[in-house]
């Protein structure tokens, strides 16, 4: 248990891929580091039912094992877990102070590495539904769509991985894209197109989901005629993107438009001493080994920070 | 400190619906990601809210029928029952604190 009387060196905030690579680095440095996730170590990557593209694993890694494989790496030189949510952040007299569920705790630098959750349609009856239907993750809820119709909305790396999965389950997939291409990469796109169960719904978006108990259609609105038009569907796998977790942050650190952290190459905020690192930052790449490589830079630049603060 | 109890199909009735003490159930599966970030949070709750809660895990893979009769078809789905029936249904992952405060509401 991390102890709370104590200050730390190094708070990182978040558990995943970025988090824990940068709990590597920091404790590997001797630096006193804990990190604060609020479930289990892993973040985005546990949805992965497997992760192709990280090096040094040729015929891939589960996401959860590869989560579980880098906290063990971290945990060895004495990285700190403390399972906890963080309510906000604050300076005092130059110490940065996380503040949680179950108290305190201050330290010299810290990392934020909080990530990413999935982006919401925000339309009328996905609330409603969720859980009903309407699905976030594809590799936890395909198991429950055998022989059914699914619809799979996005056109990005995520949507068709999930797309893929869901043909394992499902008669009919369906994916709705709001362009007229995708943004996925060529290998993926070259998988779902060669794949007989998945058709594709081109410039369309979804206006509405319906059903009784149970989603059984989505109203569509196509982009190029304006018309709008029904799909029956089973289920919806809502597959569009990605949201930064920063709202705990409020007005801590500078963030775009759409919430990511501003950052330079070195990983610093604006606030000295204060990092970011992986899917929370601006223009994040969102892949495992991108978020891994902000983290080692964010430990080591604290580090540097620290020992040039003594 | 008490654990979860891992439920089937042949006492499911027993040890949830015909508890004396409200029953988390926690409806999971082991490829299911969230559901293990979930399981650490279950594990510490069942701790504290030891003799005013009971704890129970359905492997939805393994338990096919429950998983149906109250028609799940997302995981991780947290299903408080009291009196033999669901009073509260919480899908996806939840911080702690949220998920404290519907074992609050259901203890009144």
């Amino acid at each position: 248990m991390p102890d709370l009387d104590k200050d730390y060196d190094v708070i990182i905030i978040g558990g995943g891929p970025a988090g824990l690579s940068a709990g590597i680095y920091a404790a590997r440095d001797r630096l006193k580091t804990v990190l604060v996730e609020m479930g289990m170590v892993g973040g985005q990557i546990a949805n992965a039912e497997r992760v192709d593209n990280y090096p040094g694993y040729p015929d891939g890694v589960g996401g959860v094992e590869l989560g579980e494989l880098m906290h063990a790496q971290a945990m060895k030189y004495g990285l700190e877990t403390l399972m906890d949510e963080v309510t906000g952040v604050e300076l005092r007299e130059g110490r940065k102070v996380v503040k949680t569920a179950g108290g305190e705790l201050s330290a010299r630098a810290l990392i934020i590495a909080s990530g990413s959750e999935r982006q919401k349609l925000n339309v009328s009856g996905e609330d409603r539904f969720t859980g009903r239907g309407v699905s976030f993750c594809a590799t936890c809820d395909a198991a429950f769509f055998v022989d059914k119709t699914v619809a799979v909305v996005g056109g990005g790396n995520a949507a068709i991985t999930e797309a893929l999965h869901l043909t394992k389950f499902a008669s009919r997939v369906i994916v709705i894209h709001r362009r007229d291409q995708l943004r996925a990469t060529r290998i993926m796109q070259e998988r779902a197109f060669a794949n007989r169960k998945i058709e594709f719904l081109w410039n369309a978006v979804v206006d509405e989901v319906l059903g009784d108990d149970f989603v059984r259609s989505l109203r569509l609105r196509r982009l190029t005629t304006d018309d709008h038009f029904s799909l029956d569907v089973d289920g919806v796998f809502v597959s569009i993107g990605f949201r930064p977790n920063t709202r705990f942050l409020k007005n801590f650190v500078s963030v775009d438009a759409a919430g990511a952290i501003i950052t330079n190459n070195r990983m610093e905020t604006g606030l000295s001493g204060v990092f970011a690192a992986g899917d929370i930052r601006h223009e994040s790449v969102r892949q495992v080994i991108a978020a891994a490589g902000d983290g080692a830079i964010a430990a080591i630049r604290a580090e540097e920070y620290i020992a040039g603060h003594d | 400190m008490s654990k979860p109890v891992a439920v089937t199909q042949d006492n499911f009735d027993k040890v949830v619906l015909k508890s004396d003490k409200p029953v988390l159930v926690d409806f999971w599966a082991e490829w299911c990601g969230p559901c293990r970030m979930v399981a650490p949070i279950v594990d510490e709750l069942a701790g504290e809210y030891e003799g005013k809660i009971d704890f129970a895990k359905v492997n939805v893979d393994e338990n096919q029928k429950i998983a149906a009769q109250y028609s799940i078809m997302s995981i991780p789905t947290l299903m408080i029952f009291k009196e033999g029936k669901p009073q509260s249904n919480i899908v996806g992952f939840r911080p702690k604190s949220e998920l404290k405060r519907s074992l609050d509401e259901v203890l009144g």
